[in-house]
């Protein structure tokens, strides 16, 4: 960003909040001077790291033989287990469940259990390869289909939400059903993989550049595995290339073993695993078995629902307790369930431990909810979408949800009506019906499927944040903040907000990489939080500083308080203008602090886990999606044609950013329903591993046509930063549309009669499965 | 006979510079080369395997005398390739004075990137798409990111960057376009007929000067690897770290790229790419310009070679059921021998091949159908473009005027070890009036010829009802019908 003299005479400033700014870094992502961390000048005598994984799925080592690792060119040294000074744990919420590296027994193919430190990356992952381990093979777990989500082990204490008597409810319902559903999990796919660099400085200090959306996690890991105190160790973080969750625990290890070998050998080390490493060795999006018992009336009003969230966690809890926490809070959508019994099993299987994941829980539980509303919808012959609308929370009544929060700023009527209307659904409905009796092989579907998602960290603490502002003597700002760039605005959106509560030029504002050294004892970049909280941080900051130049302008000027205002680069005392940095030089005269550190935290949330009841969320986000398929019945194979949107973000601080948001957050989360399929063999190996095999969407299997819309008018109810709302998540479940969308076609192959009961991800072959299923079923039934 | 000068320097043009490199490993690649040796880091690498783009750059090279620049995977792209080219990267983009490139000026106010990390690998493709055709349409724009992945932006802001480039410039007035002479006249003279050899024992790399030569340096080294695209050996390093040594690169090179028609046959030599390939194809044959429109992106199609979709032997490459539908034949050479069969007689086994020690694939010769023919291709995976097949199918069907099927061969991938014929498929069809009635009767058959396994691509269940359908499909298309029988992304041109 090339800065200008400020416009003195301005009457707005240039990038303030409510305004379309450019991503702060577009101008280098374009030239690819952008640094991300392998991009760095490594300091000379960097060494590298390659993680040397299990090959066993589930079993004790009896033996390791590393001497030919040891051997080979270049090969500086090999960490295990007895490396680890410290602790050797980097179970992020304290289970000690998770080994740096596994020591006696793996419990997954992938596990790391040593890690070659040599002179080049080439030669570490070459001599990786030759390592000799024997394995005693134990009987293992991959697929939760086997287990029992009542009795089998779990990773971390199960949590129950109930509101009425659910089990009376739907006893005394007119009509019942029950099913089963199976939801896939998801890679992250970021494009720039885990990595990280550390190196060491005097006595205990360690300073690691890592990618990573938590970096107080990563000190705090670190530390514990060096054995160190925490401010020994630095960690900073300019940007990341993606991390979409991915990135909230998963660079501990990384982070660790570079840390341990840089101190053991007082050398720079880097560990940047290739992608099937890096897509082995690290979670996912949890996958989850639903059983669902649903009570309705024959107008398909819902009377008590039953919910089992039963989830893949893989061998440790990582983040798997609030992640089937959110898939619980969110099982409800924007239905109100007059009874309502949700369980979560967070099930221990031999497979990698799975994490955060945009949605974090919250996208499986709605598309729970959604299979609930199509099977009402098959079982009484009506529109879903009149099942939905239906069923909607009210605005002043039937606003309770499961856990006993009132849903205080419901919207969705309007997003949907709106949505209906400006997509021409019911036309389009009539329209689709029609082509479809005329076309034998390519059939076409429809659905309109709405989104509430709750805002907030379950875990109430992590809902603080801190932020520092510099004001320099010529008036420019410096600004940092415990929030991380990983592409999604936030450092643009932050340094709008400075911008404007000092009224001067985005470009006065410096953005500047996150470091544990300026703001300490951060959460995670994470739960769609970073503007809420970050943002708020740091228009305390700026204010107090504002504050300190509006007490000494009225003083030196003698004019009261209210007579000093902030305006576009410069600020008015009683009748006269002076330039912002003119005052900031005299303030600094006057031994005028110019430097503050901002906090905030979110009131009004308080959640007790126990009880199952609270205020877990601060406010709630709204859209919802439609969208029209074409499906071919020979193969599965199908083409999204059309996508209608309409999302809201409050008050928007910045509506471009806002919108690329929406339209990449609603694509991922189709990808994750279609195409995104993690596949693991007989033995427990997961063989989707790379690009070649697993398949994110591409440019062409973009909706064809795609219209997505930011609602103009919504604000927060709640007093957040400028009254906008978050928008890192909510859009990911409008994806939803399009697997109802491809049920609605594969439904349309028996008459629209039986429930296409279609699980995600809908590949070609799970479509094609689904249509023979039906086809089957609708003749058995004649 | 002459004897060949021989050097051993490759020689190419990095951006505005000239390089030479005596010490160059067979397995080094381009993108390592240029991060790690030249610290040049706007290139990413994503996945190390051809798939992302993060990698993308632009490598011209004179193809029949003429300057072409083309999106590469420098990830799988091999420095010992680029004898003779011109390396574009990111670095190398420029505006006038100060600015921005058009493309990378249309990406800044399209709000194209978000994390950035893939970014320098869509402008390079979109360079490329601009500096072809600056007036792309959406489709042409969708065809050359199908190489390209972006897990942010969900693309909608990449399109309309692409849309709008030619706003911000003219690509005739782009630098590679005021430049092209010189840089012709400069890789003209880096072409000066010598045979490139480079190191020895596990680091030994030839480049040839041509087929004939090509055919000498194998005749001596018959167990040498043997690199065409290297859009699969490729991975064999960077994700299998195979040896390659010795390695002889035979991208470009003059005689093996030649494409010729004569007497109803298409003679393709073995190192045109696909991209090379495609303008012959689709127009002499059309049903193959949909699906070479689908294999890889457009990197991969600029590297890859039909000569090496065949050699290689794979059972889920996508040239071969096609080619062995239309009866194509195969030339392989040893030396100045020559031998020319049948395709499908090429595959023996899985990893198993015709191909004796020493002979290399010289050319394929496909027939082109008859007017009194119908051909089909289709391929099924799980993301539409830019994926590996899961299963594929190929039909030529010769219809009699009463409508009787007097010939019909079908061959499929992705559904036996080896690229395969359906015979009892194509015994029931044969002399039967081509009907829906006994399309189903033959549909019956392909649990007799074929027996798909199961793997992360599909499983054996779905490969066996979606083959069979594709015969329905067929029956379909070839019968006079209103309704849609496949989706289509885009109405054809």
């Amino acid at each position: 960003m090339t800065t200008h003299a400020p416009n003195l005479k301005a009457q707005k400033i240039s990038g303030g909040v409510a305004t379309d700014q450019r991503h702060d870094s577009a101008h280098k992502h374009v030239r690819g001077t952008a640094v991300y961390i392998d991009d760095m000048p490594e300091p000379s005598g960097t060494l590298h790291g390659c993680l040397g994984l299990s090959t066993a799925t589930h079993a004790t080592i009896t033996s390791m033989d590393l001497s030919a690792v040891r051997a080979a060119p270049g090969v500086v040294d090999v960490l295990t287990a007895s490396d680890v000074p410290g602790e050797n744990d980097i179970s992020p919420t304290g289970r000690h469940d998770e080994p740096v590296l596994a020591t006696g027994k793996v419990q997954f193919f992938g596990q790391p259990i040593f890690c070659v430190i040599a002179e080049t990356r080439e030669q570490a992952r070459r001599a990786t390869r030759l390592a000799k381990v024997e394995y005693k093979e134990l009987p293992f777990v991959t697929d939760i289909a086997a287990l029992d989500p009542r009795k089998d082990k779990l990773v971390t204490p199960p949590l129950t939400l109930r509101r009425g008597d659910a089990a009376a409810a739907i006893n005394a319902a007119p009509r019942r059903l029950k099913g089963k559903m199976r939801i896939g999990g998801q890679d992250h796919f970021y494009l720039e993989g885990q990595i990280a660099m550390a190196i060491p400085g005097e006595d205990q200090d360690v300073t690691i550049y890592s990618s990573t959306q938590h970096p107080s996690e990563i000190q705090h890991m670190v530390s514990h595995a060096l054995g160190v105190p925490s401010h020994a160790v630095t960690v900073e973080i300019r940007r990341m290339g993606g991390a979409f969750g991915g990135k909230e625990t998963q660079g501990n290890q990384f982070a660790a073993l570079a840390a341990i070998a840089a101190k053991k050998h007082h050398r720079a080390v880097k560990i940047r695993p290739d992608r099937d490493d890096d897509m082995i060795a690290t979670g996912k999006r949890h996958d989850f078995l639903v059983d669902y018992e649903v009570g309705f009336d024959n107008e398909g009003n819902i009377l008590g629902v039953d919910f089992m969230f039963a989830a893949r966690c893989g061998f440790s809890a990582d983040l798997s307790g609030p992640v089937t926490d959110r898939a619980l809070f969110h099982c409800d959508n924007t239905y109100f369930w007059p009874a309502v019994h949700a369980q979560s099993a967070p099930l221990y299987t031999n497979t990698v431990s799975n994490t955060a994941f945009r949605g974090f829980g919250g996208p499986q539980g709605m598309v729970g909810a959604e299979r609930v509303i199509d099977e009402v919808a098959f079982a009484v012959g009506k529109d879903p979408l009149e099942i939905r609308k239906k069923n909607f929370y009210g605005t002043s009544d039937r606003n309770i949800t499961p856990y006993h929060q009132t849903v205080e700023d419901n919207i969705i009527h309007r997003i949907v009506a709106e949505l209906e209307a400006s997509c021409d659904y019911a036309r389009r409905r009539r329209t689709i019906e029609s082509f479809n009796v005329n076309s034998r092989f390519i059939k076409r579907g429809l659905a309109l499927t709405p989104v509430k998602f709750g805002i907030s960290f379950t875990a109430t603490h992590y809902n603080q944040a801190g932020a520092l502002v510099h004001v320099y003597t010529d008036g420019s700002v410096h600004l940092n903040h415990g929030g991380t760039e990983m592409g999604q605005g936030l450092y643009v959106k932050v340094a709008q907000v400075v911008a404007e509560e000092f009224q001067i030029d985005l470009d006065q504002v410096k953005i500047t990489a996150t470091t544990t050294g300026k703001v300490p004892n951060t959460s995670a970049t994470a739960a769609s939080s970073g503007s809420d909280l970050n943002g708020m941080a740091a228009q305390n900051a700026a204010r107090q500083i504002k504050e300190r130049l509006t007490n000494f302008a009225a003083e030196k000027y003698q004019v009261p308080r209210d007579q000093v205002l902030f305006l576009p680069n410069r600020v008015r005392i009683g009748n006269q203008e002076i330039a912002f940095a003119d005052l900031v030089r005299q303030a600094y005269m006057a031994r005028i602090q110019l430097s503050a550190a901002g906090f905030y935290k979110t009131p009004k949330i308080h959640w007790d886990r126990d009880k199952g009841e609270g205020r877990p969320f601060y406010y709630f986000a709204y859209g919802a999606a439609c969208s029209e398929v074409s499906v071919d019945t020979l193969t599965g194979e199908y083409m999204v044609e059309r996508t209608d949107i309409l999302h809201e973000t409050g008050r928007s601080l910045n509506r471009a950013i806002d919108l690329g948001q929406v339209e990449g957050g609603f694509i991922q989360g189709m990808g994750w329903l279609t195409t995104e399929e993690l596949w693991w063999d007989d033995k427990g190996r997961l063989r989707t591993h790379a690009p070649s095999t697993y398949k994110i969407p591409l440019a062409s299997d973009r909706p064809k046509i795609f219209n997505v819309t930011l609602a103009d008018w919504p604000e927060a109810s709640e007093p957040t930063v400028h009254r906008s709302k978050a928008v890192g998540e909510p859009p990911f479940p409008l994806g939803m549309s399009v697997l109802h969308a491809l049920s609605d076609a594969v439904a349309s192959v028996a008459d629209h009669r039986i429930c296409p009961r279609l699980d995600p991800p809908a590949t070609p072959e799970r479509v094609l499965m689904a249509i023979e299923r039906l086809k089957w079923e609708a003749k058995a039934n004649t | 006979m002459t004897r060949l000068k021989t050097r051993s320097e490759i020689r190419f043009i990095l951006n505005g510079e000239n390089v030479a490199l005596t010490k160059v490993a067979p397995d080094e690649t381009l993108l390592d080369w240029l991060r790690i040796e030249r610290s040049l880091r706007g290139s990413k690498e994503g996945c190390a395997e051809g798939d992302c783009g993060a990698c993308t750059v632009l490598v011209g090279r004179l193809s029949a005398g003429r300057l072409v620049y083309e999106s590469v995977n420098a990830c799988i792209r091999f420095l010992g390739s680029l004898d003779g080219t011109h390396v574009v990267t990111i670095e190398h983009l420029r505006g006038d004075g100060e600015k921005l490139h058009p493309a990378q000026q249309a990406m800044v106010d399209s709000h194209g990137s978000q994390c950035g990390f893939c970014t320098p690998g869509f402008v390079m493709s979109l360079y490329a798409l601009w500096m072809r055709s600056p007036e792309p349409s959406d489709a042409a724009i969708e065809k050359a990111l199908q190489g390209n992945l972006c897990r942010c932006t969900g693309y909608e802001a990449i399109m309309r960057a692409a849309r709008a480039i030619s706003s911000y410039g003219q690509a005739a007035k782009d630098p590679l376009a005021a430049e092209r002479k010189a840089i012709t006249s400069k890789l003209a003279a880096m072409k000066d007929g010598s045979r490139i050899e480079i190191g020895a024992g596990k680091q030994r790399l030839v480049v040839p000067v041509n087929a004939d030569d090509l055919a000498a340096v194998l005749d001596n080294e018959p167990g040498a690897t043997i690199v065409a695209g290297s859009t699969d050996v490729g991975l064999w390093v960077t994700k299998h770290m195979r040896e390659i040594s010795p390695a002889i690169f035979i991208g470009n090179l003059d005689g093996l790229c030649a494409i010729s028609e004569d007497n109803g046959i298409i003679s393709i030599g073995a190192g045109v790419t696909y991209t090379e390939a495609f303008s012959t194809l689709a127009r002499r044959i059309p049903a193959l310009g949909p699906l070479f429109d689908r294999i890889g992106g457009d990197q991969v199609r600029n590297m890859g070679t039909i000569g090496g979709n065949i050699a290689n032997g794979s059972p889920i490459g996508d040239t071969p059921p096609p080619l062995i539908a239309l009866g194509a034949r195969l030339t392989l050479r040893r030396g100045n021998k020559r031998r020319t069969i049948s395709l499908e007689d090429f595959f023996i086994a899985y990893g198993k091949q015709d191909r004796q020690p020493g002979e290399f694939v010289e050319a394929v010769h496909v027939p082109v159908p008859g007017s009194d023919t119908k051909f089909a291709v289709y391929k099924i995976t799980k993301r539409r473009d830019e994926d590996i097949t899961a299963a594929l199918g190929a039909f030529l069907l010769t219809l009699a005027s009463d409508g009787t099927v007097t010939d019909i061969r079908i061959a499929y991938g992705g559904m036996a070890a080896t690229p395969k014929r359906a015979f009892g498929v194509e015994k029931a069809l044969l002399g039967k009036a081509w009907t829906e009635a006994t399309v189903e009767v033959a549909m019956a058959e392909y649990a007799k010829d074929f027996t798909p396994l199961t793997d992360m691509r599909a499983s054996a269940e779905y490969r066996a009802l979606a083959a069979r359908n594709l015969l329905l499909r067929f029956f379909a298309e070839t019968s006079a019908t209103k309704a849609p029988i496949q989706i289509s992304r885009y109405e054809a041109a």
